[in-house]
């Protein structure tokens, strides 16, 4: 297929950046968007123009990295998936497709579409851990009883990959879906509940230090989230939050 | 105040109580609403207008405490509306919100404008008066031409067909910014769990219901005065 690509084109966190268009032709349906990335970019460098820059790496849906705002939505119009993980079949031949970084003043332009999401590594230590006696004589965590439906939602909240999508669909560019699983995956667990007051504290502070917005319960964030979080870890999270605040 | 705001699942947390105590007192007012249009010429209404006119109680705790909750949902609707735009200084080209949220959810904003304009309209029609009545000019007998005078004065405001258009208009917005905020307030207190789905049928009915009978109620005193 031929597509009409709209990228978003910045040489540095310092430059304005701007709208280019560009054409690829002979796209197969079966590549992933990123594989049209490439295609674009190899053509791009071969012109002797700067290839677009975007952040990847595992390629699988894993590691979070792809990040891009593609046709107005993060991770593009497919739905439980990460760019790397949407195909060209869910586009058709002339499409015009637009292409924007994850927008939010959390998560500053590097290049590109390539956006400084570290804000979210600042949140994550902030609390976002357990403390373990690692002297040599760990309890084996199976020697703990968790039910089967706590183990389940934990492992459930602890799917999210951090990739940011929920902060760039937002229209208040929140980051508490990303926070409210981190918070959920430990407050579920024997091993996470020892710290969990001071860890929503602090986890909290840091994502209100950060910049990001008020979360207006639009639920955009679960909608577009490559890994299903669910908005009940939000709400698990204003829970922890107010009874660690009203303990003091 | 400011301090104990500070924090973003605080300010949440305020707009969701202020909410809740809004969301029952427009059941309350619904309820005493209502009673206008029992077969009794207002007999019924009347009677409630006086005791909740002139009830210390109501006047002088509770109508403090109302005042209070819906300036407060308003300007910190406004400070979250100015903090969240600041929270993404460069605005998408293209976006598709849509795809992923509800109209009502993403305009809370612009419906609760038109409400407060609303609120003005109402406040100049029926509270304003109300205040000049009694604090002013000190008349809390509630009495005119030897009558109460609450059905009355409901049903002279009724007669402009301009206004009644502008209070449908307004509980429309109403019913949109209802529509998404009874969920909204309890998913913030953080409950979402199993009676949610429950809540949420509860939550559209009142969020239709009450505006469409307030409309109910409006177009009654129109064509029936």
């Amino acid at each position: 297929m031929n597509l009409t690509l709209k990228i978003w084109r910045q040489k540095d966190s310092k430059s304005k950046g701007q709208m280019v268009d560009y054409k690829v032709t002979d796209i197969s349906e079966h590549m992933s968007f990123l594989e049209m990335m490439d295609v674009l970019n190899e053509q791009l460098v071969n012109t002797g123009e700067e290839p677009v820059a975007f952040d990847h790496d595992c390629r699988e849906g894993i590691c979070g990295m792809c990040s891009m705002y593609i046709n107005g939505e993060a991770h593009g119009p497919d739905r439980g998936v990460t760019t790397c993980q949407l195909h060209m079949r869910m586009f058709k031949d002339g499409d015009t497709i637009t292409i924007e970084p994850f927008r939010a003043k959390a998560f500053p332009v590097i290049k590109d579409l390539v956006v400084d999401r570290s804000s979210f590594e600042r949140i994550q230590q902030a609390g976002g851990f357990i403390s373990v006696n690692t002297s040599g004589n760990t309890q084996d965590a199976n020697a703990i009883p968790i039910s089967k439906h706590a183990a389940d939602e934990a492992m459930d909240a602890a799917a999210c990959i951090g990739c940011g999508a929920c902060v760039a669909t937002c229209k208040n560019s929140s980051a508490m879906l990303f926070v409210g699983a981190k918070v959920s995956q430990y407050a579920l667990l024997p091993q996470g509940q020892v710290e969990a007051a001071d860890r929503v504290l602090n986890m909290v502070a840091q994502m209100d230090a950060e910049g990001f917005g008020n979360c207006t319960n639009t639920g955009a964030c679960e909608i577009e989230c490559p890994k299903g979080i669910s908005l009940e870890n939000i709400a698990r999270m204003n829970r922890e939050y107010l009874s660690a605040s009203l303990k003091g | 105040m400011s301090g104990i705001l500070n924090s973003s699942i605080a300010r949440k947390f305020a707009m969701a109580l202020s909410a809740f105590f809004l969301m029952f007192f427009l059941l309350q007012h619904f309820v005493i609403n209502v009673t206008s249009i029992f077969p009794n010429n207002g007999a019924t209404f009347n009677k409630l207008s006086h005791f909740m006119g002139t009830n210390a109680l109501i006047q002088y705790a509770l109508q403090p405490v109302l005042i209070f909750g819906v300036v407060f949902h308003f300007v910190m609707g406004f400070v979250l509306e100015i903090k969240n735009n600041n929270a993404r200084a460069i605005k998408y080209a293209k976006n598709n919100g849509a795809a992923n949220s509800t109209w009502m959810s993403r305009n809370m904003i612009w419906t609760g404008m038109a409400i407060l304009a609303f609120i003005v309209l109402h406040f100049i029609d029926f509270w304003f008066p109300e205040i000049n009545t009694k604090f002013i000019q000190g008349d809390w007998s509630g009495m005119h031409d030897g009558q109460l005078r609450y059905f009355h004065e409901l049903q002279e405001k009724f007669v402009n067909p301009a206004r009644v258009g502008a209070y449908i208009v307004a509980f429309v917005f109403l019913a949109l910014h209802l529509l998404h905020g009874f969920d909204s307030a309890f998913q913030s207190v953080g409950a979402n769990n199993k009676y949610t789905k429950g809540l949420k049928t509860f939550g559209k009915l009142y969020a239709i219901l009450i505006p469409l009978g307030f409309i109910v109620i409006a177009l009654f005193h129109h064509f029936n005065h």
